[in-house]
């Protein structure tokens, strides 16, 4: 048996998700099709629409889906940009915090590389959470030319959660629109999407047992946003394509479970992560923790644990060795681990941002796989102190 | 034994990993990652530096149901052996990048992480044998099949790293290896073969060390006359023995081609001459490794002077004890003279040494720092 800790990479799906594509998958029929089996193909998506709103306090029309969070993000992100500094040239500015995840950092990059924008970004404090003061500050100063703020509702690598709420009331104010890629909070925290004010939100479908492939971006109708795909017009003309009505299936019923679930889940698997943190604790006191400490302030799963003297590639590949899955921060498309830049935000140095693993725990998770990582690690550990003095960068 | 595989996408690793998980070792396979901006493709003779490569090294371990994973060496690899690549050039010198990666990276800071992570060797693709020994100790010797024989960039290595490699791939014939690779259903059975330098994808060497080194022109003099013949872009587009390239306008006196015979970086001079002014007698050079103990000088060999060079018979002695020439200053190791003079020995070069008599095993070697005229 193994232990999989790298639940915020991909969750099991649901088996009533799985039910729910292999029924789908069944049926015949394009949604766009005008046909007695595109009708009923049709009718199917609007009602799982109509549940996934339901379970995120959106609207239905407010539902756009996409093939994945990474393109949610980039929708929300570029087609925000496209579609504000068309109507108003000078409106180029846009501004993320440090810590957001590759999808919405590397499409704002692109913007500024390609597209003229004039990307801020937004420092956090030593637990990653959005700077307000410098927040406001970068609203202050010609807020008019602001096309967006994009803010992600918890953090995918140290779990820490945003003050979406504050960022909202304060854009709202100087009236930039907002963005929130909740792809890592759906499920695992309370998150309303008309409550929170936000303007667009990102929610993925295999991060809360889901099928991969499947995710939506929740739109507000009167945002526009230029789209990033053209054809057939699906999706209100902003996201052209063929919908997968298998995945969309899938996402509805696990959105609604997770959603449903998410109160009790959240303190089970809580009171797990604290039990891993504690016992890793015991055995590595000079563990470093990192990301919010308080359960309030943060994802019930996510422990981000520093390991110093060591480099957390090597650990991973001997815990892998040992029968534990987790994670470094991120890998470059070929598999080099790189430096977490979410750890370097908060201020970490490159040292530190190189020796932490993410282990993170969901709905599957038992106390057993507590056990596996506390068996395993000690050794490992060992084993990659002695490794680390010999760093494959440095010497 | 735990050991690790060293992956470069291509046939020759791959079927080596196979080989060793065969023997019930326990293999993990890594990639290693050379540069940090790696070409999407794998484009004209290059070696294993792109995307392409490393999927296909993942490939290779999936397979084979192997642990896979990339280890970033860019950084030690820029330092060790592109940085030094360019520096030897552009001190006239001639190196060779892939000995250097052997002596560098993947038997020092590859070899010495694997070992303190638990691993008892690390495993190649090369085409080398070692030979194993009643008291413990390691010989490295030419491979069955000698046109794809990698002794001679091996022959860096000292007893330690020897002891911790795996060559599971010398006793055959590349023919069939690739065979075997394709038994096995190794996708990479019938992929070219890598050849020239892993970081000059196009094959342009001459155009990569203008980029690196940018324009340094100076005289192309004559070597018996000392008249200038006509004028280069910088040293670093030569090398001695080179023939073509020169672009002189007057033809010598002879009608004869002329070669380079010497690089001078100080003066920035090129010197040719005909090709009987290349022969050289000896050479010295810096301090020698020798792959098992030193051996008792001064001691005949087969040296081989270049990577698909022929060895020729010499007799090698500490320089101290040299003969013949004025050595310069920074000999501090051996002195090897040749049985017969030889043509386009040049400072840089690593020359290895076999035993004197079948020539199979190579003993060890050392780099070229000066030679000298029959």
């Amino acid at each position: 048996m193994r232990a999989y800790l790298d639940h915020a990479a991909t969750t099991p799906v649901l088996p009533q998700a799985v039910t729910a594509v292999a029924a789908e998958l069944g049926h015949v029929g394009n949604p766009s099709s005008l046909h007695t089996a595109g009708r009923a193909a049709r009718r199917r998506v609007e009602e799982h629409r109509e549940r996934i709103a339901a379970a995120l306090g959106a609207r239905p029309s407010e539902v756009v889906f996409t093939a994945s969070g990474t393109e949610a993000d980039n929708l929300a992100v570029k087609g925000l940009y496209w579609s504000r500094s068309a109507s108003d040239p000078r409106c180029r500015r846009v501004l993320v915090p440090a810590v957001e995840h590759h999808a919405v950092l590397d499409a704002a990059e692109w913007l500024a590389t390609t597209q003229g924008a004039d990307v801020q970004l937004l420092p956090v404090d030593g637990l990653g959470r959005l700077d307000l003061d410098a927040l406001d500050a970068a609203l202050a100063h010609e807020p008019d030319r602001i096309a967006l703020v994009s803010v992600m509702w918890a953090n995918n690598e140290v779990g820490t959660l945003q003050p979406v709420a504050e960022v909202v009331a304060r854009a709202q104010r100087v009236g930039v629109p907002v963005h929130s890629d909740a792809v890592q909070a759906v499920g695992q925290v309370p998150v309303d999407v008309a409550a929170s004010g936000v303007h667009a939100l990102t929610v993925s479908g295999h991060k809360l047992g889901g099928p991969p492939g499947a995710a939506a971006l929740l739109l507000r109708p009167d945002v526009a946003v230029t789209p990033l795909l053209h054809g057939g017009g699906q999706e209100r003309d902003v996201r052209s394509g063929t919908l997968d009505t298998a995945g969309i299936a899938g996402l509805a019923v696990a959105v609604e479970a997770a959603v449903h679930e998410q109160p009790q889940r959240r303190a089970r698997v809580a009171a797990l992560r604290e039990d891993l943190v504690a016992r890793v604790a015991s055995v590595v006191p000079d563990v470093l923790v990192h990301g919010d400490p308080d359960p309030e302030g943060r994802l019930p799963g996510v422990a981000n644990l520093g390991f110093p003297g060591c480099e957390a590639d090597a650990l991973l590949m001997l815990l892998d060795a040992r029968g534990v899955d987790c994670s470094t921060g991120s890998a470059c498309s070929s598999g080099v681990a790189e430096p977490s830049h979410v750890l370097l935000a908060m201020g970490c140095d490159e040292h530190e941002a190189t020796s932490a693993l993410r282990f993170s725990l969901g709905w599957t998770s038992t106390a057993f796989d507590v056990d596996c990582l506390v068996a395993a690690l000690p050794e490992a550990l060992t084993r990659a102190r002695a490794a680390g003095r010999l760093s494959l960068r440095g010497g | 034994m735990r050991v690790l595989a060293a992956l470069s996408g291509g046939v020759d690793s791959a079927v080596a990993a196979a080989r060793m998980a065969d023997a019930g070792h326990e293999v993990t396979g890594v990639h290693l990652a050379l540069s940090r901006t790696p070409a999407a493709t794998r484009s004209g003779s290059r070696g294993c530096c792109s995307r392409e490569d490393a999927h296909d090294a993942r490939r290779v371990a999936d397979v084979l149901d192997l642990p896979f994973y990339v280890w970033d060496v860019s950084e030690r690899f820029q330092r060790a052996v592109v940085d030094d690549f360019v520096a030897q050039y552009a001190v006239g010198r001639t190196p060779n990048p892939c000995l250097r990666c052997n002596e560098q990276i993947k038997f020092a800071a590859v070899l010495d992480r694997a070992l303190a992570l638990g691993y008892d060797a690390v495993a190649t693709g090369h085409y080398a044998r070692r030979e194993v020994h009643s008291d413990g100790t390691v010989t490295l010797h030419r491979a069955a099949d000698l046109a794809k024989d990698q002794s001679y960039v091996l022959a860096v290595l000292t007893q330690q790293q020897l002891r911790h490699a795996a060559f599971p791939l010398g006793g055959d014939l590349k023919r069939a290896v690739r065979v075997e690779a394709a038994t096995r259903g190794l996708a990479v059975a019938g992929k070219a073969d890598s050849h020239d330098i892993c970081f000059i994808p196009d094959g342009d060497t001459a155009g990569f060390l203008a980029d690196a080194l940018g324009s340094a022109p100076g005289p192309v003099v004559d070597g018996r006359s000392g008249r200038v013949l006509g004028r280069h872009q910088g040293v670093h587009g030569f090398t001695v023995g080179q023939r073509r390239g020169l672009a002189l306008a007057e033809p010598a006196p002879d009608g004869r081609p002329r070669y380079v015979l010497g690089l001078s970086p100080v003066d920035r001079t090129v010197t040719v001459g005909p090709r009987e002014d290349l022969a050289v007698a000896g050479a010295w050079t810096g301090a020698p490794v020798w792959c098992g103990g030193e051996p008792v000088l001064p001691l005949d060999v087969r040296a081989q002077y270049r990577a698909h060079g022929e060895a020729v018979a010499a007799q090698v002695s500490s320089a101290d004890r040299a003969a013949g020439g004025s050595q310069p200053a920074e000999a501090a190791g051996l002195s090897v003279s040749f049985t017969v003079p030889q043509l386009g020995v040049a400072p840089g070069q690593t020359i290895a040494f076999y035993t004197g008599d079948g020539g199979e095993q190579a003993l060890g070697s050392a780099t070229i720092v000066g030679t000298w005229r029959p």
